[in-house]
């Protein structure tokens, strides 16, 4: 035991000593702050203009496209060929080609523009277009304005979920932002923390130091030592990351809430000039967003999912770092290790995709079977907890996994014996599942 | 008494035997040789003795009981294939190895003062591994093998990397730690240390032992009763209790043969018998070098 522990701190302080340590931990919290503060700051704050240019044959379309935030509409009312002309001098984005048939031939509807035309430019000119024209239509066949002003609903559930403590207004949307960033927080440090349990046991290996320290270690405790070792450094930048991305979110979101407030007031004024319909904004809601997002979150079982993160990032680490000892020791260099890396790094990679889809339904079968199987559980399961799991589905996840990870350090423990005394051989899968069962 | 008793011990791995049926034992406080050519099964014994494997039968005792993890920290090994974490800084490193050995911390450090200002290494200890030199990497290496002060010292090729100076140092401090009752056991290919410092050995060969005893037994044991003698004169190639092997003039005129002793005659009556017909200005017994010995044993061992 007492070595053990002497391999524990000795992994563990040669990492955290180093300066690349350091800079992740202060610099992770600041990437991710000013990513998200970007991302909001973005949402609130007015991006450049654009201005279309619209050459309307038909004369359908006059004062149809309305100024928003971002996009400014100009008509033109010179012929296509000269209009196009003169396109490269001006100060248009782009130019909308609306010719004097559109009703009958809506395809003929052209964008010119110098560069590709975002797909959010397209389908906002395309909107315009496509309603005018239904419009058209529907007034043709008799439907008045006024009835379709009636006919149009809307509908912004709220969702609420009902559990022992009675009703809440919980945030799906929140639920899917929580889950999303833990099921990719694990994934990197599986990948992260995973190759460096192989790298250390590589380079014990080609510096030949393996054979000084396992006449004193067994080979089974120093491998375990540095997977441990290692499982804690993750846990130290991890909480460090809690705890500074805390701070800095407070300090951050308070900035950010006191501008947005004075931001949606503004939007709001220019809306009720432009006598704009109040859904045509998303979130156009009068409510402060951030404000929404924080509480939305704060709705959230927080220690529940700190909880579960940290269970779910030892759990997987544990369980892949042990596969990926296994492959340390089984080769010779770093450049070797391609070979049995892909049967390690598919299932968190598929774990990672089908994370996507368990977003979107994380009640569905895939969503229960991927999150009960060990190999895809930390991902998955950590995206479903946010939306809230049944106790006996969390509970019979985390045996699973322990029992899983037990397995695969057994089987790495087998292969890592053998390995890293084996010096200068290519090793197959094939002797590989040998090594396993080597009395 | 012995320290190591290595009983009937075999190991085999899927492709081939590495020890077939060995049995060693090493007297405790010799410097023990242990010979073989490359691929012998040198190092898997070594490994076996150092607890890395274990044998898949017979057994190994340790000062009269079997191997366990008790007797890890009363054996320093130096292995062949040299290696520290290169990134560590020496005193680090060698404070590490020391407490896996056992020691504790306080221990360790005032050993490691002690072996520091010996080897005149005061300024290393901040110095990471990496940025020393190969020689400067061995005495690291070597202090780490010795500082828990162990009742068994397993070096395997120890001088290889060691300029002369180097290796005069490591050899003297062999010699100091067999004076304070160490046993080391020497894995090598070079027959002048065994030649100069193993009192025992034994030899391996295709996964069996061949040899093994007190160097001066083998030695006895591997006489061919053949004497040099330099001399100016004749003699007859056919004696009744001599014959001559081979001759050959030396630059300044004197001959030199190697003559063989038949049947029991002592070395005095061929003296005597050279003495009446030639003037003799050397005479010696050949006596057979580890090299020939170990060319000899292994030469004559049937291939497998």
């Amino acid at each position: 035991m007492r070595n053990i522990f002497l391999v524990i701190r000795r992994e563990y302080l040669v990492r955290v000593k180093k300066k690349s340590f350091l800079v992740m931990t202060v610099l992770g919290p600041l990437l991710f702050v000013a990513f998200y503060g970007t991302v909001f700051w973005a949402a609130v704050s007015s991006v450049d203009i654009k201005t279309v240019q619209v050459l309307d044959e038909s004369g359908l379309f006059r004062n149809k496209f309305k100024d928003s935030e971002t996009l400014k509409f100009e008509s033109t009312n010179t012929s296509i060929d000269s209009a196009k002309a003169a396109f490269p001098n001006s100060d248009a984005n782009a130019l909308v080609y609306i010719p004097a048939n559109v009703i009958q031939s809506p395809k003929s509807v052209r964008i010119y523009a110098a560069k590709n035309v975002s797909l959010e430019l397209k389908s906002e000119i395309e909107k315009v277009i496509e309603k005018e024209i239904e419009d058209i239509k529907l007034a043709e066949a008799g439907i008045t304005h006024k009835i379709l002003e009636d006919s149009r609903v809307n509908v912004n559930s709220e969702t609420i979920s009902l559990s022992e403590e009675g009703e809440k207004t919980s945030s799906s949307g929140a639920a899917t932002v929580i889950g999303g960033i833990c099921a990719f927080l694990i994934y990197m440090s599986v990948f992260i923390y995973g190759t460096q349990v192989m790298r250390g046991i590589t380079e014990e290996k080609t510096s030949r130091i393996v054979e000084v320290i396992i006449s004193s270690v067994k080979p089974f405790q120093l491998m375990l030592g540095k997977i441990i070792g290692v499982a804690l450094v993750g846990l130290t930048q991890f909480v460090l990351w809690i705890l500074l991305t805390t701070a800095l979110t407070s300090a951050t979101s308070a900035v950010i809430a006191s501008k947005m407030s004075k931001e949606s007031a503004q939007i709001e004024q220019e809306m009720k000039k432009a006598q704009m319909p109040n859904q045509g904004l998303p979130g156009g809601n009068v409510d402060n967003p951030v404000a929404e997002v924080l509480g939305a979150v704060s709705s959230l079982n927080l220690p529940l999912i700190i909880g579960c993160f940290l269970f779910y990032y030892l759990g997987g680490y544990l369980l892949y770092s042990a596969l990926f000892g296994a492959v340390g020791a089984a080769v010779d260099n770093d450049a070797d290790t391609q070979q049995f890396m892909l049967p390690i790094t598919l299932p968190i990679i598929f774990s990672f995709v089908f994370a996507q889809f368990v977003l979107r339904d994380p009640d569905g079968t895939l969503a229960f079977w991927t999150s009960i199987i060990p190999f895809t559980s930390p991902i998955i399961m950590m995206v479903r907890i946010p939306f809230g799991v049944p106790a006996w589905e969390i509970a019979l996840s985390m045996v699973l996994l322990v029992l899983g990870f037990m397995g695969t350090t057994w089987v790495a423990a087998r292969i890592y014996r053998v390995g890293i005394l084996m010096y200068g051989k290519k090793v197959s899968y094939k002797e590989l599942v040998k090594w396993i069962f080597y009395k | 008494m012995n320290i190591i008793e290595v009983r009937n011990v075999t190991k085999e791995y899927s492709s081939h035997t590495a020890l077939d049926n060995v049995s060693i034992s090493i007297p405790k406080g010799c410097i023990f040789g242990l010979l073989g050519p490359n691929g012998a099964g040198k190092t898997s014994l070594i490994r076996i003795i150092n607890q890395i494997t274990g044998p898949d039968s017979g057994e190994v005792l340790f000062d009269g009981v079997p191997l366990n993890p008790n007797h890890i920290s009363r054996i320093g090994y130096l292995p062949e294939e040299r290696g520290l974490y290169k990134k560590m800084k020496v005193g680090e490193q060698l404070l590490y190895l020391a407490q896996l050995k056992g020691l504790s911390q306080k221990e360790a450090m005032e050993k490691l003062k002690t072996w520091f200002i010996k080897f005149d290494i005061k300024t290393w200890w901040d110095k990471t591994i990496g940025d020393l030199s190969k020689g400067m990497q061995q005495k690291v290496q070597f202090v780490s093998t010795v500082l828990h002060e162990p009742d068994l010292i397993i070096l395997d090729e120890p001088f290889s990397g060691f300029d002369p100076i180097n290796a005069n140092l490591i050899r003297d401090e062999i010699l100091e730690l067999k004076q304070k009752g160490s046993t080391i056991i020497f894995s090598t290919h070079r027959m002048e240390t065994v030649e100069e410092l193993c009192d025992h050995i034994a030899l391996i060969h295709k996964s069996r032992k061949v040899l093994d005893g007190a160097k001066r037994e083998i030695k006895e044991q591997f006489k061919t009763h053949t004497y040099f003698v330099e001399y100016k004169g004749h003699l007859d190639e056919l004696d009744p209790i001599y014959q001559i092997l081979d001759q050959k003039i030396l630059e300044d005129g004197y001959l030199r043969s190697n003559i063989h002793l038949d049947g029991g005659a002592s070395s005095n009556a061929l003296l005597l018998n050279l003495l009446s017909k030639v003037e003799i200005r050397a005479f010696g017994e050949n006596i057979p070098t580890m090299s020939d010995i170990f060319m000899k044993a292994v030469n004559e061992v049937p291939e497998a």
